[in-house]
């Protein structure tokens, strides 16, 4: 290596890692705080896991974090399913329209969740499907599904064709075909897919505020509302817990699937 | 195992016809070649036998049954891509048992008939390797493993070769061939090296624009093409135009080239085609054919087993194929006189 380059990668790495100080760093004093006696932030830190008792005894902290996983990993799996399915039929078929059904996909992304919580709430108090946590999954399995089609899709454009013709003439039928051949190959895709969802789940809290009724809540609404009546470091508590199993479950798949990274 | 028969085939993709009224037949246990440049429909033909894709009209036949009807995954055919075409998450024996798991053959009689597949190819020992973790001529077997392991009706490769190197692609010529008599499965493949066509096949179909222009075995269609499409196409040929009369065609020049064989009514503008390498070089005594011209050799290119000479005579050049058996070669700005015989001169239609 000349020096340049040498001093060039020098700088290139100091960029990366201040920019994941930047990521990292709330986060890492949250987690700090919530084992901090002193409700006040108070330094220097005096160690305890009061906040974390104090969350055991919370039942409605607990209660809307176990709804939040529970529509999280529904919404993952519906999601999972239906837009693979979608994807599927996007690959395989070329029916009129395909064109124009593709790029629909794309701006319910773009539409700010305000206005999509407001327009589910209209539509479907209009329905007869009203509040609460079926609406709240409904909604986020409609939030979701862009995100699987599109990732899963993207998996698609590097699988063969032939493949799924060569099966074909070998006898097997659409459903061996899909079973054995295609979806092993675009698993990484789905499982990708599959954490999108999760996370528009996990993390959502516009369209859950409008749809959600007052006993049925999700845990992003119910720290909202525990904030406004005043902030507790029981909340550092939840959420350090809600952090460490999203980056345990993130590197997991990462790691498994080799996502990002190379080596 | 069964013969097959296109009939009056058509095919278009939007105003662009890809097949054009083709009729073909192959017998049971034949080895055939669709051989044809780039874009002449060789593999929309074969993907319709498959049954991937549908003719507009005409017929496609399997020992005499109508297959039209029948949807691919039920015509019992073996195909290999020219990708391949190998499950990336499968191994090199699932590959080949996908076809009779799908069927639901007992698992014993699987593995027994997967070995003798991989055996015939060559491969008993590769059978735990994922595709990714093979040369392209095994890739290349394996695929046929796969496709001969059903048992198929009809053997479909689409340029097989065409992915390996040249040194490969010999040896593979060899092991197709021998697979195909061992396992006697009647066998189309495509491709447009016609090289293959002509060292593989038993038969060859040449395909030109989505038309079958010509069919039969290599030795007549080299030999004695009908065509100037298959003259030129099939190796190299010196092509003569004129006047056709009763002793043969006559050029712009006044010299006549003898032709045997049926020729063109006398008076009608005709043409002939004569192989480099039926063209003789004589001195002295040596016995001169029907043909004789005289000419200067221009240039010389050596390939090795033999030297094409470029020999100007009348503002005309004619190439002349002389094989290499340790004779001396004409130098460069030599005068020599050419023969040939006026059975090695074949009539041409115009295309
Ligand atoms: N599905 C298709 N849609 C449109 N055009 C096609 C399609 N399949 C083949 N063609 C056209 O038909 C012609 C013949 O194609 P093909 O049979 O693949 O030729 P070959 O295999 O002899 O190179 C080509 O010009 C190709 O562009
Ligand atoms: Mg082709």
């Amino acid at each position: 290596m000349s020096k340049t380059t040498r001093f060039l990668s020098a700088l290139g790495r100091g960029y990366v890692v201040l920019l994941l100080a930047f990521l990292y760093l709330p986060i890492f004093i949250m987690g700090l705080m919530s084992f901090n006696a002193s409700p006040f932030y108070q330094l220097p830190m005096k160690w305890s896991t009061t906040w974390y008792e104090a969350l055991s005894q919370d039942d409605r902290l607990v209660g809307a974090a176990l709804n939040s996983l529970q529509i999280a990993i529904i919404t993952t799996v519906i999601a999972s399913i239906l837009g693979t399915a979608a994807s599927l039929a996007f690959f395989r078929y070329n029916f009129k329209g395909k064109k124009v059904l593709q790029t629909l996909l794309l701006p319910p992304i773009a539409i700010p969740w305000l206005i999509t919580g407001t327009a589910m709430l209209v539509f479907f108090y209009g329905v007869g499907i009203g509040r609460g946590l079926h609406a709240i999954l409904l909604g986020h399995v409609a939030l979701a599904l862009p995100y699987v089609i599109i990732v899963v899709n993207a998996r698609l454009q590097t699988f063969a064709p032939e493949l799924e013709e060569a099966a074909r003439s070998l006898g097997a039928s659409q459903w061996q075909i899909t079973r054995r051949i295609t979806l092993p190959y675009i698993a990484p895709g789905v499982i990708a897919g599959g954490l999108f969802a999760f996370a528009v789940s996990f993390d959502q809290f516009v369209v859950s505020y409008f749809l959600a009724t007052p006993g049925q809540t999700t845990l992003p609404v119910e720290i909202y509302a525990a904030i406004r009546k005043g902030f507790t470091p029981e909340i550092n508590a939840v959420s350090t817990i809600i952090i460490v199993i999203s980056m345990a479950l993130m590197l997991f798949t990462a790691r498994f699937y080799k996502f990002g990274g190379n080596g | 195992m069964a013969s097959v028969e296109v009939k009056n085939i058509s095919r278009s993709f939007g105003s662009f016809k890809a097949l054009d009224n083709v009729s073909m037949y192959f017998e049971d246990g034949g080895f055939y070649a669709l051989l044809g440049p780039s874009g002449s429909g060789k593999t929309t033909l074969l993907r319709m036998i498959a049954g991937f894709d549908y003719p507009d009209t005409g017929h496609i036949e399997m020992n005499g049954e109508s297959v039209e009807r029948v949807p691919l995954e039920k015509r019992n055919i073996g195909m290999v891509f020219q990708n391949y075409a190998l499950f990336p998450n499968l191994s090199v024996f699932e590959n080949v048992a996908f076809g009779l798991d799908v069927r639901g053959v007992a698992r014993e009689e699987t593995r027994n008939r997967v070995r003798k597949a991989l055996e015939l190819v060559q491969l008993g020992k590769l059978e735990d390797r994922k595709p990714h973790q093979l040369s392209g001529g095994q890739r290349q077997r394996v695929a046929l493993a796969r496709a001969i392991v059903i048992n198929p009706r009809v053997l479909l490769l689409d340029e097989p070769l065409g992915a390996l190197d040249k040194a490969l692609r010999l040896d593979m010529q060899v092991e197709l061939k021998r697979i195909q008599r061992e396992t006697g499965i009647t066998t189309v493949f495509v491709t447009h090296d016609q090289e293959e066509a002509l060292t593989m096949a038993d038969r060859i179909g040449l395909l030109k624009d989505g038309k079958l222009v010509e069919e039969g075995r290599p030795e007549e269609i080299y030999n004695r093409p009908k065509s100037l499409f298959a003259a030129t196409f099939l190796g190299d040929a010196n092509i003569f135009e004129g006047m056709s009369n009763e002793r043969g065609i006559t050029l712009a020049s006044g010299e006549t080239i003898a032709v045997a064989g049926e020729k063109p009514a006398s008076g009608q503008t005709g043409c002939c085609a004569v192989r480099p390498e039926r063209i003789r070089i004589v001195s002295g005594a040596q016995q001169e054919l029907e043909n004789v011209v005289e000419g200067r050799v221009e240039r010389r290119l050596f390939a090795g087993n033999s030297t094409t000479l470029f020999v100007n005579h009348k503002e005309r050049q004619i190439r002349v194929g002389v094989p290499n058996i340790g004779s001396l070669v004409p130098a460069d700005g030599e005068t020599v006189t050419l023969t040939w015989a006026a059975e090695s001169t074949v009539p041409l239609a115009r295309d």
